[in-house]
């Protein structure tokens, strides 16, 4: 799970870690009373959960509040597009209003699991400030890497060795290896999955702090993080995605017209696979899981209907835990409840198929049943085009 | 013969009493696997289903003799549950839980580097030798005795290939779901290096998808060290960078893991690389025949 900047600042600065003195605002009147506050030059952050903001006009500078509620004013509500929003780009409806430093040197600090090695690994650079990918790929030499063995963890003198290999010398290093220390502390408490601090900020004065912070939780430790539920931003997410999976479905829309609806990530991949091979495009990759019931398929079906670009669906079951009775039960409830007007192919395959399919022709209402997977992405390809 | 897991196997059920690995206990059982108990804290000293319970994996070893463990414990004591079954010395870890924090998973993994045992998921179906044993949710009777190795991050595209080859008579030795997590226990290259170890597998079906760089690996390995024919296929050729899809370990990340990549290291490691997985069965089919297997 992302979360915003002026988020991922508040959880780093619980560990101890320096970052500006600024707030999350929602109003051009909220902004102006913080610019106020803060006094001098300020900086307005558009916070969405995508980076390139810069250069997309997501980050600006005012003086004063007169200026500040003005720019204020121009940012939130806008449509931010930058590299990693796609065309459509992000509403911006929350701004970070922070201090403007005088910096002297801009760093970069992430922290990782690395999955091949299956350990943490921090990674740091005198390249600060600028694509870190690009970095990796033209001179991959400027990123120093170093693994954490887990039960011992980042130890004092790594830290400090890492602030050296990044140029940095006498107290501005002593600072910058403590300041590491404590990022990795707030990765390992918050159950983060990436921290990255780009840039890492030294200032004129010799202080070192995180003048952005891009943060991703690990979904799967919201049972013991219970303040993950908080720090969700509705906005960032489709409300179909997030009513999916209050009905532990796994959905992400996508663009085409075939919709899908498949048990397990594998497979649900694939299927959207054989729909491209068809010459079709797949309106979503929708994993209903092992285990599905006939509730969770009716709720994937209206789900999958409520985005009115499906003109044709394509359900892919094997059923291996899940019966294709149960799924056939499932797939005819949905369809004499919710009305469907758009054809219907389906492909099951696996435990009780015969009486799963014996359910659907005799419902009396009109599917199409293919055995195989390439000739039901053959034949939902025609259908939604209106062949 | 098969891998890891045979007729002579003692499986272990960690999690027995719960509604998942009640179901599976029983499934492995009618199979043929030689389920010889289960382990839930607080419920030691009981019977369930007329397997004996115990509180911890050490006093069931003791007390069955068991040598391998699947886990159906729920993800907030799962990477515990394979770090205790390590410290009782089984050498076969089946971990079936998904949604395991994935720092719990770094100490585990850490935990059992250097012990003498394998770990196979989290976060996947488990594995099954065709009329032996299973350990995991592996359906049973799609399987048949033969040939063929499977080695697969996927699920249901586990079945789906299994089925296929089932119904083309081409039989299985033992099938492995590793699981689409970013860590896990046993990789491609692992299972790979077991099945080319294995006299009775002839071929491989190595079904990847999209993330990491684990298909690489495997592409790296063949090229080396496989002999037999190996089929493959990738899912996620169209899914789009930066989601997601479903696994945790199924996202493409900075121009990194996609579909294409992979399947290009594949075929030029020799590997015949299927567009669908519809063609699996007949491109092992095939590879078998030009084999002489």
């Amino acid at each position: 799970m992302k979360i915003h900047e002026y988020q991922g600042k508040a959880l780093l600065a619980r560990y101890g870690v320096a970052v500006p003195q600024g707030e999350a605002v929602f109003s051009a009147s909220e902004a102006a009373e913080v610019a106020e506050r803060l006094g001098g030059r300020v900086v307005l952050k558009a916070q969405i959960h995508a980076g390139g903001r810069g250069k997309g006009g997501g980050v600006r500078f005012a003086e004063g509040a007169v200026e500040t509620a003005r720019i204020a004013a121009e940012m939130l509500g806008m449509t931010l597009v930058t590299a990693q929003t796609g065309a459509s780009g992000r509403r911006v409806s929350r701004l970070l209003i922070e201090e403007g430093l005088e910096i002297e040197n801009e760093l970069y600090l992430g922290i990782l699991i690395d999955r091949s090695r299956q350990r943490p690994l921090v990674m740091a650079s005198a390249a600060g400030g600028v694509d870190i990918e690009q970095v990796a790929l033209d001179t991959p030499e400027l990123i120093h890497r170093l693994h954490i063995e887990p039960g011992i963890g980042l130890t004092a003198f790594q830290a400090r060795r890492l602030a050296e290999a990044v140029g940095l010398k006498g107290e501005v290093a002593r600072h910058a290896a403590t300041f590491v220390q404590r990022v990795y502390e707030a990765f390992l408490e918050t159950d983060a999955s990436l921290v990255e601090i780009n840039p890492l900020v030294v200032t004129e004065t010799g202080a070192v702090l995180a003048l952005d912070a891009k943060v991703s939780l690990d979904d799967s430790a919201a049972f013991r993080q219970p303040e993950f539920g908080d720090l969700r931003d509705p906005e960032e997410e489709e409300t179909l995605e997030i009513e999916a999976s209050r009905h532990g479905l796994n959905y992400i829309r996508l663009d085409g017209t075939i919709g899908c609806l498949v048990n397990g990530a594998g497979l649900a991949m694939a299927t959207m696979d054989v729909i491209k091979l068809a010459g079709g495009e797949p309106a979503n990759f929708l994993d209903v899981g092992g285990g599905a019931n006939p509730d969770q398929i009716r709720s994937a079906f209206r789900i999958l209907l409520s985005d009115e670009r499906v003109k044709a669906v394509l359900v892919n079951i094997f059923g291996g835990i899940l019966r294709c009775d149960i799924l056939a039960e499932g797939v005819i409830a949905a369809v004499a409840e919710l009305g469907i007007g758009v054809p219907v192919v389906i492909r099951m395959e696996g435990t009780n198929v015969e009486a799963g399919k014996r359910m659907l022709r005799d419902s009396g209402l009109s599917f199409t049943t293919v055995d195989e997977m390439d000739e039901g992405a053959r034949l939902v390809v025609e259908l939604a085009n209106g062949v | 013969m098969a891998v890891l897991i045979n007729g002579q196997t003692r499986l272990l059920v960690q999690g027995l009493t719960g509604r998942e690995g009640t179901f599976h206990a029983r499934q492995a059982a009618e199979y043929g696997t030689a389920v010889v108990g289960g382990v839930t804290p607080g419920k030691g000293g009981g019977k369930h289903e007329g397997w004996p319970v115990f509180d911890t994996v050490e006093s069931a070893v003791r007390a069955t003799g068991a040598d391998a463990s699947v886990i159906f414990v729920p993800p907030a004591g799962a990477a515990d549950a394979v770090m205790e079954a390590a410290d009782a010395g089984l050498g076969l870890i089946v971990c079936v839980t998904e949604g395991i924090p994935t720092l719990d998973m770094v100490r585990a993994l850490d935990f059992i580097r250097g012990r003498a045992c394998r770990l196979i998921g989290p976060n996947c179906p488990g594995l099954i030798s065709a009329g032996q044993a299973k350990a995991g949710i592996i359906p049973g009777h799609i399987c048949q005795e033969g040939n063929v190795g499977i080695v697969s991050k996927s699920g249901t595209l586990t079945y789906e290939a299994i089925h296929q080859l089932t119904r083309l008579g081409l039989g299985q030795t033992t099938c492995i779901g590793i699981g689409g997590d970013p860590l896990i226990g046993t990789s491609f290259v692992d299972a790979l290096q077991l099945f080319e170890q294995d006299d009775e597998t002839h071929a491989v079906v190595l079904i990847g998808e999209i993330g990491g760089r684990a298909e690489e690996d495997a592409a790296a390995f063949i090229r080396e060290s496989v002999s037999k024919p190996v089929v493959g296929f990738i899912a996620g050729q169209t899914a789009p960078p930066g989601r997601r899809m479903g696994h945790a370990g199924a996202i493409i990340s900075g121009g990194q893991g996609t579909a294409s990549e992979k399947i290009t290291e594949l075929a030029s490691a020799g590997v015949t690389v299927v567009k669908s997985p519809s063609g699996i069965g007949a491109a092992v089919a095939e590879a078998l025949s030009g084999s002489g297997g």
